[in-house]
C-alpha cells in the first residue's frame, strides 16, 4: 500500500515538477552560462570568456549606478511602507461601517495591474500637466510655468520611482499584517487594558511586538517585490533620466534585450541572486519557527 | 479639553485620520483616471484649468477611440485567451502534485512543498534573457504561445503551495472510506477530492487569471507586434504613438481594465494572503 502510495504520488507529482524544472531550472542554468560567454542576440554559438562580463560591467557607472538604486529603492521602500502599513493595519482591524468598501479602496492599487497603475501615476507626474503642479502653483508655492519636472530631474524621479513602489506595497502589507493581527490572541491586550493600559501603551508594548512575525514576512516578500521589479521603473522613467532611476533589472533589460548583448544582461541580472538566496533563507527560518512552536 | 478626554478621543480620531488619508492617496490615481476618460482634450491640455471639475462639458470621445480605432479590444481577446489556456494547464498540472505532496509522499513531500514554494521568489527579471533564446528556438517569439508556454512556470508553483493546505485540511477519512467501497487511490482523488475541492480550485482559478492579466516583463520581452499583445503591454507601450500621449484614452483603458481584475481579486484575496502567510501565522 505504502509502495503504491509512492508510486502513485510520483506519478501525480512529476509532469509539474517536470515543467518547473524545464522552465525555471533550466533557464536559471542558461542564465549562469550566457554571463561567462560573449554571446548576443543574432550571434548564436557558445565562447566561453570567463569573468570578463563581470569586469566590464563592474566598470561600468550605469551598471553601478543600478546596482546603488536597487539597493536604495527597496530599503527606503521597505521602510516607509512598514511604518505606513502598520498603522494603516491597526486603523483597519476592528468592524465598522463600510469597512469591506474601504478595504477595496486601499486594495486598488495592489489588486489592478501595475503597468497600469504606474501609467496612471505617470499622467499625475507628468510634465505639464501634473495635477501635482497644479495645486502647487494654487498654493504659490511655485510661479506658473516654475515648477520643476517631476519626472526630469535625477532626485525628483527617484523619489516618484520610490513613491510608485511603497503605493503599490502598502496595501500587500496591510492585508498581511491584518491577517497577523487577527491570529493575536485577544486576551492578552484585554488583560492589559484591564490592568489600566491605555491604548497607545497596548498598541506600543504588545499589539507591535507581537506583530513582529508578519512585518517580516510582509518585509521579505515586499523586499522581493521592489527589488526585482523593472515594471514600475520602464514605464515611468525607462531608468533615465542619466540612468538616474536604473535598476538592475531595468539595465539588464535595456542592455541583454533592447540592446542585443545577452552576456552582458545575464551577468547584471545574476546580481539579484544573493538577495533572493537570503530572503530564501529568512523565510525558510520563519516557516520553520512557526512549525516549532 | 482634560487630558484624560484627550487620551479617550485620541485614538478614534487618529483611526479615522488615517484611514481618510490612506484612502486619499491609494485610490487617487484611480480617481483621476476616470476625470480624465471623460474630459476633452482641450480641457485636459489647458494648464490654467482646475483639473478637479469639468470645465468643458464631459465627452464620450476617449472611449470611442479607444474602443474603434485602437486594438485594446483584440488585446482583451488575446489576454482572455492566453488566460484561460493557462488555467487549464496550471489546473491539470498542480491539482495532482497538490494531492501528491499533501497525502502520498510524506517527509519527503514536505520537502518538496517548500521547494515549489521557494521557485515562485524566482522573479521574471532574472530569467527574461534566457527565456527569450528558449522562445526564439522554439519560434514562438511574437506569438502568444510564447507567454502560454512560460506562465505556468509561476502559475503552478503558487497553485500547488495553495492546494496543498486545502486538501491537507480535508479528512482523510473521507478517502479511507471511498476506498473501502472499491475506489482505488486515484478514484477516490478523482470522484470525491475534486468535488469537494472546487473553492480551492477555483480560487486557483482567479489566481492564475489575474497572475496572466498582471504580467508585464515576459510579455514585453517576447512580443513585438501590435496585434499579438496582452492587455498590460499593449495600453502602456501600443497606445503611445511616438511621443504622443492619448492620455484620455490611456487613462480609460486603465481604469476599464483595472476595476474588473481588481474586483474579482479582492474578493478572493483572502485565501491568497493565506497562501503567502501560511507558517508564520499560526
Amino acid at each position: 500500500m505504502a509502495v503504491e502510495n509512492r508510486r502513485l504520488g510520483f506519478a501525480m507529482f512529476f509532469p509539474a515538477a517536470a515543467y518547473i524544472v524545464l522552465l525555471i531550472g533550466g533557464p536559471l542554468i542558461l542564465a549562469v552560462m550566457y554571463a561567462f560567454s560573449d554571446a548576443r542576440i543574432g550571434n548564436p554559438g557558445y565562447h566561453y570568456v570567463g569573468l570578463e562580463n563581470f569586469r566590464s560591467i563592474l566598470q561600468s557607472p550605469s551598471f553601478r549606478a543600478a546596482l546603488r538604486n536597487s539597493v536604495v529603492f527597496t530599503v527606503v521602500a521597505q521602510i516607509v511602507v512598514i511604518v505606513c502599513s502598520t498603522m494603516l493595519s491597526i486603523a483597519l482591524e476592528k468592524p465598522f461601517r463600510g469597512r469591506k468598501f474601504t478595504r477595496f479602496l486601499i486594495l486598488l492599487p495592489w489588486v489592478a495591474p501595475i503597468s497600469l497603475g504606474a501609467i496612471g501615476w505617470k499622467w499625475i507626474l507628468d510634465s505639464i500637466y501634473s495635477v501635482i503642479t497644479w495645486v502647487l502653483i494654487w498654493l504659490h508655492v511655485y510661479k506658473p510655468y516654475g515648477a520643476p519636472m517631476w519626472l526630469g530631474e535625477p532626485k525628483l524621479a527617484m523619489a516618484s520611482v520610490i513613491l510608485v513602489h511603497c503605493w503599490r506595497l502598502i496595501p500587500f502589507s496591510t492585508v498581511i499584517m491584518l491577517a497577523g493581527l487577527t491570529a493575536i490572541p485577544k486576551d492578552i491586550p484585554e488583560a492589559a487594558s484591564i490592568d489600566g493600559a491605555g491604548f497607545w501603551r497596548i498598541l506600543f508594548r504588545i499589539n507591535i511586538p507581537m506583530m513582529a512575525p508578519i512585518i517580516s514576512v510582509a518585509v521579505l516578500f515586499g523586499t522581493i517585490f521592489t527589488f526585482t521589479d523593472m515594471t514600475v521603473v520602464y514605464i515611468l522613467t525607462a531608468g533615465g533620466p542619466f540612468d538616474s532611476t536604473q535598476t538592475l533589472p531595468s539595465l539588464a533589460f535595456a542592455t541583454g534585450i533592447q540592446g542585443s548583448d545577452l552576456a552582458a544582461g545575464a551577468a547584471m541580472s545574476l546580481f539579484l541572486i544573493p538577495v533572493l538566496v537570503l530572503i530564501a533563507y529568512f523565510m525558510l527560518r520563519a516557516a520553520h519557527r512557526a512549525e516549532v512552536t | 479639553m482634560t487630558r484624560r478626554g484627550w487620551r479617550k478621543l485620541g485614538p478614534g480620531v487618529a483611526k479615522f485620520a488615517t484611514l481618510a488619508t490612506f484612502v486619499v492617496l491609494l485610490a487617487f490615481p484611480f480617481y483621476w483616471m476616470l476625470i480624465a476618460t471623460f474630459k476633452q482634450n482641450i480641457d485636459l491640455y489647458t494648464v490654467e484649468n482646475n483639473p478637479f471639475k469639468f470645465n468643458l462639458p464631459p465627452t464620450l470621445d476617449h472611449l470611442k477611440l479607444l474602443f474603434f480605432e485602437t486594438r485594446y479590444v483584440r488585446w482583451l481577446g488575446n489576454t482572455a485567451l492566453v488566460g484561460v489556456i493557462v488555467v487549464i494547464i496550471t489546473l491539470l498540472l498542480a491539482v495532482p502534485a497538490a494531492y501528491a505532496l499533501a497525502r502520498l509522499t510524506g517527509r519527503w513531500g514536505q520537502r518538496m512543498g517548500i521547494a515549489i514554494f521557494l521557485t515562485y521568489l524566482i522573479p521574471p527579471t532574472l530569467l527574461f534573457i534566457p527565456l527569450s533564446r528558449v522562445v526564439a528556438v522554439l519560434g514562438l517569439q511574437d506569438t502568444i504561445w510564447s507567454v502560454v508556454l512560460v506562465y505556468p512556470s509561476f502559475t503552478i508553483p503558487f497553485s500547488i503551495w495553495l492546494l496543498m493546505g486545502f486538501f491537507k485540511s480535508i479528512p482523510k477519512e473521507l478517502e479511507d472510506a471511498a476506498m473501502v467501497d472499491g475506489l482505488t487511490r486515484f478514484g477516490a482523488f478523482v470522484k470525491m477530492v475534486i468535488p469537494i475541492s472546487t473553492s480551492g480550485i477555483l480560487t486557483v482559478v482567479i489566481f492564475t487569471f489575474t497572475l496572466v492579466t498582471q504580467e508585464f516583463v515576459y510579455a514585453l520581452t517576447f512580443i513585438s507586434p501590435e496585434s499579438q499583445q496582452m492587455v498590460g503591454v499593449g495600453i502602456p507601450i501600443f497606445l503611445v504613438r511616438g511621443d504622443v500621449y492619448f492620455w484620455g484614452s490611456l487613462m480609460a483603458a486603465c481604469l476599464i481594465t483595472s476595476v474588473p481584475i481588481a474586483l474579482l481579486y479582492n474578493t478572493f484575496l483572502d485565501r491568497f494572503i493565506a497562501g503567502f502567510t501560511v507558517g508564520a501565522v499560526k
